[in-house]
C-alpha cells in the first residue's frame, strides 16, 4: 500500500491557484522529495495531507484513508513540522514534548520519561529546562522533529527542515531523518534545497506554480536533462557567448543556462570527446579558468525544467 | 544578554551521536491519545507554565488597577465621597472587577500568539479532541484571573480596605468575578481569532473594555450622573458584577444580582464558545 495518494489535488486561494493538479505516490518506508521554489504550493500540499486544509478538489489518500473523511485516524498515525517552529516557545524544551506526550496518552511519567530520552538522544539534554525562545534555530529544529516522533509515526510530513541552518546544524537534522527512516518511517520531505533532496529523498517531485513538472529518482531527473554535463569556468565573463557556441558547435548538443555568468555548461551525448572541445575551446584564445566532466546537478535539472534557476526565485521571493 | 548568547552557542555545541539517535528513535506501542478532559487538563497545565514562566504578563494588568486604587483614593477620594476611606470602601470591588476584567484580555492576546506560531498546526494534526487547547487553556487561565484578582484585594487591605464579610466574602467575590470573566474570555477569544497580531487584540480588548468601565458603577454612584448615562450604567453587565461582587464582599449580597451575573456569564459562553471553536477549527 502506498503511502501517499493523490490525484488531480487542487487548492485555491481567491485567485491564487496554490495547488493546481498535483499527483503524488509515496511508496512506504522511504523519504520522497518535493521540491521546489517559494510559493511552488509545498506548504500547501503538505497542510492539505496533514489534514490541516481542505482540498477544493482532487483527491487524497494517506496510509490508505482518505484525509476528507478518516482525518481523525490519520491524526492518529501523523506528525508533521511545519514551516514556522511548530513548538510553543514560552515553554521549556522539556515541557514541550511532556505535553506532546500526555496528549498522546503516554501518561505522567511515561511522558516525562520519553521527553528525557528525546532530549538526550538529539542533543538537547543541557538545554533542557530553558525557554524554547532562547534556543538556536538548530536547537529549536530537533526540537520540532523530536517533538513530532513522541510516539512515532507511521508517516512525518517535514516542511523544509534545514532552511535558515548552518551546515553543521543541518547535517545533523539529516542525520536524525536518515535514522528516522532506517526505523521504517515514511517521510514526506518540503526543500528548496537541491542537494538536500538529493541526499536524502529517493524520489523527488518538482513542484512549480502549484503544478508537479517532473517525477522520478535523483539519477533519473538528472539524466532526463542529458547524460553528462561540460562545465567550463572561463576567466572573463565576455567570452561566455564565444566559448558557448564554439562547445555547442563541437559537441553537437544544447547549451545549459548557467546560474554563474561565467560559466559554461553544456550536454555531452559522448564523453570521450570532451577533452577534445576544450581543447578546441583553448585553440580558439578563450582563457579557461577550469572545467569538470560530470552528471548534472539537481540545480541544473530545476533550470532545464523550469526556465528559471532555483536560486533567482530565492532572492526575490517570488516565481517571474 | 552577552551571557545568554554564550550559553546558547555552548549548549548548541553537544555532539549528538549516530547511536543516541537511534535509542531515542527505538518505537513503543502506539498508545491510546489522551481523552478529551485529559487533553484539556494537559492544556491547563501549559497555560499555567506560562504564568509562571511570564510573570510580567500578570503585572502589566494588575499595576494599572493598583495605581488607580492608590491614585483615586488618596488624589478624589475627598471630593468624591467625603473621605478617602469611604472611597476606598466604594471603589475597592470595582477595581477587583476591572483587575480581573483586564485579564481576560490576555487569553485573546495568547491563542493569537499561538496562531502566528507553528504550534497551532500540531495541536491540530493530534487526535486529541479539537477543542481541547481552547477549553484547557479557558480554565488554566482562571488561575491567572485569581491571581489578578488577589492582587488588588492584598492592595487595598493594605491601604485599610474593610471586608466587613471577611475571607468568605472575598473568596466569594473572586469566585463570582472568575465566573463573569470565564465567560468575556471567550468574546476576546473570538477577537483573537479574528485579529491578526497580538497587539491589535490588545487595543480591541482594552477599546472595548474602558468605556464599559468608565460607564459603570466602579468609580462613582450612578445616580450623580446625567440621565442617558445612568441608564447605561445601569444596562452595564459590569455595573451589575460591581453591585454583586459589592453585597458578596459586605455581606449583604442580593440572590437577585448574583444571578444576573450568572446569567450574563452564561449568554457570553453560549455565544461565543460555538464562535471560537468554529473559527478555530475552520481557519486555514
Ligand atoms: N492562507 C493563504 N492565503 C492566501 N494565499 C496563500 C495562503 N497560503 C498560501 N498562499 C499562496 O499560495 C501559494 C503557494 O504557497 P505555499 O506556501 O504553499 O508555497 P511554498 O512552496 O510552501 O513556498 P515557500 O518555499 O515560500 O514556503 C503562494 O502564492 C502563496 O502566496
Ligand atoms: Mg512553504
Amino acid at each position: 500500500m502506498l503511502a501517499i495518494e493523490t490525484h488531480g489535488l487542487v487548492k485555491t486561494f481567491g485567485e491564487t491557484r496554490a495547488v493546481d493538479g498535483v499527483d503524488l505516490s509515496v511508496e512506504r518506508g522511504s523519504i520522497y522529495g518535493v521540491l521546489g521554489p517559494n510559493g511552488a504550493g509545498k506548504t500547501t500540499t503538505i497542510r492539505m495531507l496533514a489534514t490541516l486544509l481542505r482540498p477544493d478538489a482532487g483527491s487524497a489518500n494517506v496510509l490508505g484513508l482518505d484525509v476528507a473523511s478518516d482525518s481523525g485516524e490519520i491524526r492518529r498515525r501523523i506528525s508533521m513540522t511545519g514551516q514556522i517552529a511548530s513548538v510553543d516557545e514560552e515553554l521549556t524544551g522539556r515541557e514541550n514534548l511532556r505535553l506532546l506526550g500526555k496528549l498522546l496518552g503516554l501518561g505522567r511519567k511515561g511522558a516525562a520519561g520519553r521527553a528525557d530520552e528525546l532530549l538526550e538522544g538529539f542533543g538537547l539534554s543541557d538545554a533542557a529546562g530553558k525557554l524554547v525562545k532562547h534556543y538556536s534555530g538548530g536547537m529549536r529544529r530537533r526540537l520540532d522533529i523530536a517533538a513530532s516522533i513522541v510516539v512515532t509515526p507511521e508517516l512525518l510530513f517535514l516542511d523544509e527542515p534545514t532552511t535558515g541552518l548552518d551546515p553543521r546544524s543541518r547535517n545533523q537534522v539529516w542525520d536524525i531523518v536518515r535514522a528516522l527512516v532506517g526505523q521504517g518511517t515514511t517521510v514526506l520531505l518540503c526543500t528548496q534545497y537541491l542537494d538536500e533532496a538529493d541526499q536524502l529523498a529517493s524520489r523527488i517531485a518538482v513542484i512549480d506554480r502549484g503544478k508537479v513538472i517532473a517525477e522520478g529518482t535523483p539519477a533519473e531527473l538528472k539524466s532526463s536533462v542529458g547524460k553528462s554535463v561540460l562545465h567550463v569556468r572561463l576567466s572573463d565573463a565576455a567570452t561566455r557567448d564565444e566559448a558557448e557556441r564554439v562547445l555547442v558547435q563541437e559537441l553537437g548538443t544544447e547549451a545549459i543556462e548557467a546560474a554563474d555568468q561565467a560559466a559554461v555548461a553544456v550536454g555531452v551525448p559522448n564523453p570521450d570527446r570532451a577533452a577534445e572541445a576544450v581543447g578546441v575551446l583553448a585553440d580558439t584564445g578563450v582563457e579557461i579558468a577550469g572545467f569538470s566532466l560530470g552528471q548534472p546537478s539537481l540545480d541544473e535539472v530545476f533550470l532545464a525544467l523550469t526556465g528559471h534557476a532555483a536560486s533567482e526565485i530565492d532572492q526575490d521571493g517570488e516565481v517571474m | 544578554m552577552a551571557v545568554g548568547i554564550e550559553s546558547k552557542q555552548e549548549a548548541d555545541q553537544a555532539s549528538i551521536s549516530t547511536e543516541a539517535i537511534h535509542a531515542a528513535l527505538v518505537a513503543g506501542q502506539r498508545p491510546k491519545p489522551a481523552s478529551g478532559f485529559s487533553a484539556c487538563l494537559s492544556f491547563a497545565w501549559r497555560s499555567m507554565l506560562k504564568i509562571k514562566h511570564v510573570p510580567e504578563q500578570l503585572i502589566d494588568v494588575t499595576i494599572t488597577p493598583v495605581l488607580f486604587l492608590v491614585m483615586f483614593v488618596y488624589l478624589f477620594g475627598g471630593a468624591v465621597a467625603g473621605s478617602t476611606s469611604d472611597y476606598l470602601q466604594y471603589i475597592l470591588p470595582g477595581l477587583l472587577v476591572q483587575s480581573v476584567l483586564f485579564t481576560t484580555v490576555y487569553s485573546g492576546m495568547s491563542l493569537n500568539t499561538d496562531l502566528t506560531k507553528g504550534v497551532v498546526d500540531r495541536f491540530r494534526t493530534l487526535p486529541i479532541w479539537s477543542s481541547a487547547p481552547l477549553v484547557g487553556a479557558a480554565f488554566g487561565d482562571i488561575l491567572r484571573y485569581v491571581l489578578a484578582g488577589l492582587v488588588v484585594i492584598v492592595a487595598g487591605l493594605i491601604m485599610g480596605y474593610d471586608a466587613a464579610n471577611g475571607v468568605v466574602g472575598i473568596l466569594l467575590s473572586i469566585g463570582l468575578v472568575v465566573v463573569f470573566a470565564f465567560g468575556l474570555a471567550w468574546l476576546f477569544t473570538t477577537v483573537g481569532l479574528l485579529m491578526r497580531s497580538p497587539s491589535a487584540v490588545m487595543n480591541t480588548g482594552f477599546m472595548c473594555l474602558f468605556p464599559l468601565i468608565f460607564l459603570s458603577n466602579i468609580f462613582v454612584e450612578p445616580s450623580t450622573l446625567p440621565a442617558a448615562l445612568e441608564w447605561f450604567v445601569g444596562v452595564n453587565p459590569i455595573s451589575h458584577l460591581v453591585t454583586a461582587v459589592r453585597g458578596l464582599m459586605a455581606g449583604s449580597a442580593d440572590g437577585g444580582d448574583i444571578s444576573l451575573v450568572f446569567a450574563e456569564a452564561a449568554v457570553l459562553t453560549v455565544i461565543f464558545v460555538p464562535l471560537t471553536t468554529r473559527l478555530y477549527r475552520t481557519r486555514s
